[in-house]
């Protein structure tokens, strides 16, 4: 009998699902939590999300997958194995995007409504701080010696720059109109800051001591299509630093740009109103959301096409993928 | 696929987060005329109305400034018309030089003219008249409210878009409504259309709801709209609001309604939620326990042009606010999808107009299609060459 019991378990453990890897995708308007085979390119699944899910990110292991949930004022947590949800954690109110530091313990979290960033112990799920930043806070970055968070705000126009030690503001930086995403680069180095209506993305150096300098700017131009629908939303960079893709919204393209001399070039069609990026673990496909075609994109990174589109849920606004 | 160059101004502004500190004072001065009750109980009036909108942008720009050592005061004072020139006395004396201005056109001309000597730059939140904007136009006098030309245009593209070209045009018989009709008759040349009726609904009183305004309205109106030419639309110009909110269900031949009834264009309302507004409506709603009023949205506007201004040129000076306001490195994210910006010969602000029925965001003019050398806003209003102000120049 027991030997019967060892038996099954074992066929338990090795009869799991042999999944190459995943993509979660958050469906602002369905409230729901689309998972897409990262392979095959099949929707494995849909789940309840929570009201309104935005930011959604993953711990460092890949077993737990952070939603902002915004219309419910917390942070809802799943198992992405199991998609079962595990219990929440506090974010303040209306949560829209959030960043997790590299060792998955603090939950970095922008609150749109209250000018502030609320940091998060993923552990013991209490609020361990309250950072007052510029009006709707919206992107946020992390530098990748998790020394600095980046948040952006879209009225006030500014990059802030976080301390993730005694959680000061140590930097602020102005940027174009309505700054939505910040990124560095994985060497630490250099950061982007994307302007949705400004049209542009900031490019700062940044120095040993986290310190940011503005050195240049990225524009935008598509023949065809009114200056007015180049807003940058989405951004990220390959991990050689060398070429940054940058979503932009209403004009359902993603920007290829030259990370180093700034050039773009290319723009690669997309699905509509494309939103948030997020590359593979692997890096060899680069996911696009799209909200106004309930569908992702999938760009194949080394050839920058687009080779396939799946249908998700209503509106998806996020995407985070696991090996 | 270009770079742009740093502008200077990025400089400007990042020293400025080091600069000295700036001291921004301005003031909303509203002048409350006497006037009828609205048709609508939801119309009414509050008492805040204007002010609201402005504490939420002295609060926005407070926020930026507390990150730059800019600090900003905005005073709110309401009088009425018999006390308004006092007020402005009162008010340049204190040394404000930035005005925001709720007014009838006569009011706004004659305190803009006399702010002129004190080197005020005044904004625009409420007259909508053409002229203010064309030969009436002042150079110390930016526009954040849109004119007539600019709402007028807004509803008749949708209306050409949807291929609603015959207009039966139904006016009021009060100045504004007149010069409201004027303007859809603009709208009608410039897009195209065609009014194939042109009538009037005199104002004799007694059709407001305090009056039982449905009992007199609903044996008149289908009588005024009886043998009209062959038409697709009814467009409505009662500014004065006396007939338009009747007419979808009181026509003679059943017609969508545009203009001053059915669907109104606005620069805001309580329910827009597209392009981020939810946020600036949870604000707003926060901070003051009632929906937003386009008035509000205006004289937020107002002061966020001011904050934008101080925080880029770092400036409150009433000539420097103005010069970057109407330069090209001026933008300013403000819930309607892309930006707004100042046309630089006439002081007028650019920006999309929403078309709603009361409830919700039915559409967005500028609609597709209607092309501009340089932005689609300016297939609104009066474009450069239309206008014959020469106060920018």
């Amino acid at each position: 009998m027991k030997q019967l019991l060892l038996i099954v378990a074992c066929a338990a453990l090795t009869s799991g699902p042999a999944i190459a890897g995943k993509a979660f995708v958050s469906n602002e308007r369905s409230n729901t939590i689309t998972v897409v085979d990262t392979e095959t390119w099949e929707v494995i699944t849909e789940f309840p999300g929570g009201n309104r899910p935005r930011g959604i990110t993953v711990s460092p292991d890949g077993k737990t997958l952070y939603v902002c949930a915004s219309d419910d004022n917390i942070i809802r947590v799943f198992d992405t194995e199991t998609y079962e949800e595990l219990p929440s954690l506090p974010s303040g109110p209306d949560p829209e995007l959030f960043i997790l530091e590299p060792s998955g313990k603090r939950l970095y979290i922008a609150n749109e409504d209250d000018n502030l960033v609320t940091v998060t112990d993923t552990e013991t799920r209490t609020i361990l701080a309250e950072v007052p930043v510029g009006v709707e806070p919206e992107g946020m970055g992390m530098s990748p010696d998790a020394k600095f968070v980046v948040n952006t705000s879209e009225t006030t126009n500014m990059a802030h720059f976080i301390s993730t030690e005694d959680y000061s503001i140590k930097h602020n930086i102005l940027v174009d109109q309505r700054p939505r995403y910040a990124q560095y680069t994985a060497d630490g180095k250099r950061l982007f800051v994307t302007s949705e209506i400004g049209g542009t993305v900031s490019v700062m150096d940044i120095a040993e001591d986290g310190a940011p300098t503005v050195v240049g700017k990225i524009g935008f131009e598509v023949p065809g299509v009114q200056p007015e629908w180049l807003q940058p939303v989405g951004a990220k960079v390959t991990s050689d630093g060398k070429r940054l893709f940058v979503a932009l919204g209403p004009a359902n393209r993603v920007a290829v740009v030259d990370a180093q001399s700034l050039e773009v070039q290319d723009y690669i069609l997309v699905g509509q109103r494309v939103w948030q990026l997020d590359f593979t673990p692997d890096e060899k496909y680069l996911l696009t959301t799209n909200g106004n075609s309930n569908d992702i994109t999938i760009i194949d990174v080394a050839a920058e096409k687009a080779i396939k589109s799946v249908q998700v849920g209503q509106q998806p606004w996020g995407v985070v993928t696991i090996d | 696929m270009r770079i742009l160059p740093l502008f200077a101004a990025l400089f400007w502004c990042m020293s400025a987060v080091t600069a000295a500190a700036i001291e921004v004072k301005a003031t909303v001065l509203r002048i409350d005329y006497p006037s009828l009750l609205p048709i609508s109980r939801y119309d009414l009036k509050p008492d805040d109305l204007g002010f609201a909108g402005a504490a939420l942008g002295d609060e926005d720009n407070g926020t930026t400034g507390g990150f730059l050592g800019h600090t900003y005061e905005t005073a709110t004072v309401a009088v009425s018309p018999e006390e308004a020139d006092a007020a402005m006395d009162q008010i340049i004396a204190d040394g404000v030089r930035l005005i925001v201005l709720m007014a009838k056109a006569p009011e706004i001309l004659r305190l803009t003219d006399k702010a002129a000597e004190a080197g005020v730059l005044v904004f625009n939140v409420s007259a909508p008249d053409i002229d203010l904007r064309d030969v009436n136009c002042r150079g110390n006098l930016l526009h954040i409210a849109p004119s007539r030309a600019m709402t007028a245009d807004a509803v008749a593209q949708f209306a050409v878009w949807k291929k609603w070209g015959d207009w039966f045009l139904l006016a009021g018989s009060n100045p504004e409504d007149v010069k409201l009709a004027d303007a859809f008759r603009r709208a009608a040349t410039k897009f195209g259309a065609k009014i194939a009726e042109d009538r009037i609904f005199a104002d004799t009183g007694g059709s407001r709801r305090t009056d039982s305004g449905h009992v007199l309205v609903q044996r008149q109106l289908p009588l005024d709209t009886q043998d009209v030419r062959d038409h697709d639309v009814v467009i409505a110009a009662d500014e004065t609001d006396y007939f338009g909110r009747y007419l979808s269900y009181h026509l003679w031949t059943p017609r969508p309604v545009m203009g001053s009834g059915g669907l109104r264009p606005t620069t805001f309302h309580g329910a827009h939620e597209a392009w981020g507004a939810t946020q600036f409506q949870t604000r707003f709603e926060e901070l003051t326990g009632r929906y937003v009023r386009p008035e509000d949205y205006n004289t937020w506007l107002a002061l966020r042009v001011i904050g934008e201004a101080v925080t880029r040129a770092s400036t409150a000076d009433p000539d420097g606010v103005r010069d970057y306001a109407l330069s090209d490195k001026f933008e300013l994210a403000a819930f309607k999808g892309q930006k707004v910006t100042f046309r630089d010969w006439n002081g007028q602000l650019r920006q999309p107009i929403l078309l709603y029925d009361g409830s919700i965001t039915v559409s967005v003019s500028p609609q597709e299609g209607f092309l501009h050398q340089v932005s689609p806003l300016d297939t609104l209003g009066l474009d450069r060459a239309e206008s014959s102000c020469q106060a920018f120049e």
